[in-house]
């Protein structure tokens, strides 16, 4: 490690006061400081410092997102090849279809990642404050939540507006209100509908030959135009336009994931396997994750009582693994600066966001992806929910100065 | 009524290096200090000039708010100098010991009454050990608490065994709790661990309330305890005195001679032998440490690493320590760091391994930050570690804002920088806790009183 170490500091120099670029020296500390962790010992306060920094933390969420973003490259070719009647095996083409996922995905990951981080650094220059790792994480999460077949172009001005309009206006990262991915794509779906939204988008078929009967729906949408009185489940049907057979046939690829959707949001196991690791390393708060399934759960449960239409009928596990709500769930709400801070407020939150999700894709067929709109809403709704867990404190101890008194 | 109340919010951190129960041998030093700057908030007026004969017990400076107040010398010699700093603030009076040592002697044939103890205490340079909460300084003598804490453990990673350190002192912890039980109409509350035998020094204490905590660090703290027991609301008064304290009070309250001899413990990996050495309030660093540590880059603490002081090898024993750690410093940078599984390292978090291989023997933690100061990101990290009804990131936003009448919604009356060092040990975006709690403090006093 010593030349590595030796070169930064041969051109450190030329970044410090007086040096040719001086300007630049918070993207020279960026870079010096993701490679070494830096010397610095403590000054002021606690002699020794917790393990943990927040290069660490979001290091690990990226990590929690790897198994979705690689089943998500394997779906993408999976659902080419069915629309186009090849491989329509699961196990079948396995190289072709991650080959061709990738060629889909990993463009819009670098696009998204040289756009945030750009202007991350960028704005870190003109301020000189230090590159905050914030970026790390959304920047893996905008990919994921795009459809396989979203333009760069526009991968690009939906990740410029979330970290400009979305984070950097409010102070930058642990300042924000809304969560900058679903700021990204949010944006896109107001903006460009006819990009994000229908069933034109979800698989990348490179106006080629379709099989017959191929339609490109999500679940979602099938569920929401499933004639009445029948159950959503034992009609479902993949991309090729077979039909699953079964409502356990239809959980069951909804639970791996080989159905249409965004990049990374189809498979309720990896994002299971993110899960586990975020709540394995305490990174992830268990808190908004159990309180927002409860609260899908809850909806889920209290729709199929009343049952006025198929998608109501849907079964609540069947309606919680399909669409983006475990992604939401896992990656989404918890973001801890755009979440409710207190532990009681964490329980509200997660409950009415999960509550509500399951609440906008029944009832609003305009936003069939309701767990988006439910998490931006309760990211707004989060510092009221502090407010008043923090209010009940502040009553708490009043009330005890005038037993006392 | 004497309680048992259960800590679950908090966290112990294993260094190595905890002093073993053995008194090793004493070095009196010849040269201490007396540090103005221990005493928060203290405008100090000298009163001895350079050069100037002391006994122990003999006034240095007073209180320029409060002359009542009065700090002492601990020990008889000369004044050897006057450090000062900025603005010529006083920052030690150095006294170079005598090889003689002699001592002011005071009567203290009677200490029936909250007044007369006050003033014996005050004239000898004892009160200055008796602190208040709110705000943790030193008490004001005008006040009568509505009840005196003294906590019998210390929690904090590194903290000296107080049954250890008095064993023995029976009688003197006795008359400091009675000559305390005089200057408050409530109770003098003396917390201990749960099952304590009965015959150290506080199982065998009597007219006290006693009650036990269990539980991880900060259950040690005063201020957690008078939290769970009784808390300070706003305009009440609340008196903290440390065990070792009370002790050396009723020392003095017995014999009438200004006596600052104490226990402290020598801690920390970098320590050879970690272990008890008696010596006195002020004492020079060096006639604790020397020829006592492995080589290296060393970092000297008075107190422990999460509250203490970077005194340094020639620096001088805080006023209020027990304990002196000596820790590795932590100036190497390392390569990829935050990805490395660093099974070395201590973390609360379970990003790395210590939860679930922790080292046997505790870690020899270094001084390293781990990290660079960030913009905060992780919610939850502060409530984990504090065992109070307060949320402490609402109250650290409260100060930073300087909004007064939300400090005093959110407990600033109830909490010192050291309840929230944990706090401030634990944080992923490495924010100093401990100094926005105490610029809070300060705050409060300059604009509540």
């Amino acid at each position: 490690m010593q030349f590595i170490k030796n070169i930064f500091d041969s051109i450190r120099p030329n970044f410090e006061e007086g040096g040719k670029f001086e300007k630049f020296y918070r993207a020279y500390e960026g870079f010096e400081t993701l490679v070494f962790v830096p010397g610095h010992a403590t000054k002021t306060g606690t002699h020794i410092k917790d393990a943990i920094d927040l290069k660490r933390t979001m290091f690990f969420v990226v990590l929690a997102l790897i198994p979705s973003l690689l089943f998500g490259i394997w779906n993408t070719g999976h659902q080419h090849f069915l629309a186009m009647g090849e491989f329509s095996d699961v196990s079948a083409g396995f190289m072709d279809k991650v080959l061709f996922g990738a060629i889909k995905v990993l463009p819009i990951v670098i696009v998204s990642y040289i756009v945030g981080l750009g202007i991350e650094f960028g704005i870190a220059v003109k301020n000189d404050h230090a590159i905050n790792e914030g970026f790390l994480v959304s920047g893996m999460l905008i990919p994921l939540v795009m459809p396989a077949d979203v333009p760069l172009w526009m991968v690009a001005v939906a990740t410029a507006f979330a970290v400009v309009i979305g984070k950097e206006v409010f102070g930058g990262t642990g300042m924000n209100i809304l969560n900058p991915a679903l700021t990204a794509r949010a944006f896109l779906f107001f903006a460009y509908p006819t990009k994000m939204s229908g069933n034109a988008v979800w698989i990348p078929t490179e106006g080629g030959a379709q099989v017959d009967g191929y339609t490109g729906e999500t679940l979602l949408s099938q569920a929401y135009n499933a004639p009445d009185g029948a159950n959503f489940g034992e009609l479902a049907y993949d991309a090729a336009g077979q039909q699953f057979g079964s409502i356990a046939d239809t959980m069951w690829a909804s639970f791996w994931g080989w159905i249409p959707g965004s990049i990374g949001e189809t498979s309720a196991f990896a994002i299971l396997l993110g899960a586990i690791f975020l709540l394995w390393s305490g990174i992830g708060s268990w808190r908004v994750m159990l309180s927002f399934f409860l609260g899908g759960l809850s909806m889920s449960l209290l729709f199929r009582l009343w049952g006025a239409n198929p998608f109501m009928d849907v079964y609540p596990l069947q309606q919680l693994i399909m669409g983006g709500f475990m992604f939401g769930m896992v990656f989404m709400a918890t973001d801890p600066v755009t979440a409710a801070q207190t532990n009681m407020g964490k329980w509200i939150y997660g409950f009415f966001g999960g509550f509500l999700s399951i609440m906008i894709r029944v009832f609003n067929p305009a936003y069939p992806e309701g767990v988006m709109m439910a998490i931006l809403f309760m990211n707004v709704m989060a510092p009221l929910i502090d407010h008043y867990v923090v209010e009940a404190n502040i009553k708490r101890r009043l009330k005890r100065a005038k037993v006392a008194a | 009524m004497s309680k048992t109340v259960k800590i679950r919010k908090g966290a112990n951190i294993p260094l190595s290096g905890s002093a073993e129960k053995v008194k090793g041998e004493a070095t009196f030093a010849s040269s201490f200090a007396i540090k103005p700057t221990d005493f928060h908030g203290l405008i100090p007026k000298l009163v001895v000039k350079q050069g100037a004969e002391v006994k122990a017990g003999s006034v240095l400076f007073y209180d320029k708010y409060n002359e009542h107040v009065k700090f002492v010398s601990p020990v008889s010699g000369e004044v050897a100098e006057v450090v000062r700093g900025e603005k010529r603030k006083i920052l030690e009076v150095r006294i170079v010991a005598d090889s003689n040592q002699a001592a002011e002697t005071f009567d203290v044939s009677d200490v029936s009454t909250g007044e007369k103890v006050k003033q014996a205490l005050l004239a000898a340079g004892y009160w200055p050990f008796i602190k208040q909460r709110p705000y943790d300084v030193i008490a004001d003598p005008k006040d009568t608490p509505k009840s005196i804490f003294v906590s019998g453990f210390d929690s904090a990673p590194l903290g000296p065994d107080y049954d250890f350190a008095l064993h023995g002192q029976n009688a003197d912890f006795q008359k400091g709790i009675d000559a305390l039980k005089t200057m408050t109409n409530g109770a003098v509350h003396l917390s201990t661990r749960p099952g304590g035998a009965a015959d150290t020094v506080f199982g065998a204490a009597s007219g006290v309330e006693k009650n036990t905590f269990s539980g991880p660090h900060p259950a040690g703290n005063v201020g957690i305890q008078i939290h769970h027991i009784d808390p300070v609301n706003k305009g009440e008064r609340v008196w903290a005195i440390n065990a070792q304290a009370v002790a050396m009070i009723g020392r003095f309250l017995n014999s009438g001679k200004a006596d600052f001899s104490k226990t402290i413990a020598l801690a920390g990996s970098q320590v050879e032998k970690p272990r008890y050495f008696t010596t006195h309030i002020g004492a020079s660093a060096k006639s604790i440490v020397d020829g006592k540590l492995v080589d290296g880059d060393n970092r000297v603490i008075s107190g422990n690493p999460l509250t203490g002081s970077n005194v340094g090898v020639d620096g001088y024993l805080g006023f209020y320590d027990d304990v002196v750690s000596v820790l590795p410093e932590g100036k190497e940078p390392q390569f990829l760091g935050w990805i490395a599984p660093n099974f070395n390292k201590f973390s609360l978090s379970r990003s790395y391994f210590s939860w679930l291989m922790p080292k046997k023997g505790g870690y020899a933690l270094n001084t390293s930050m781990n990290g660079e100061d960030r913009a905060f990101v992780v919610s939850g990290e502060y409530e984990n570690v504090l065992p109070m009804d307060i949320y402490p990131v609402y109250l650290l936003k409260a100060i930073m804002t300087k909004d007064i009448e939300k400090m005093e919604n959110l407990g600033i009356y109830e909490i010192a920088p050291e309840d929230m060092a944990l706090c401030e040990y634990a944080c992923t975006s490495k924010i100093e806790v401990q100094n926005i709690v105490r610029s809070g403090i300060d705050l409060a006093i300059q604009e509540l009183g």
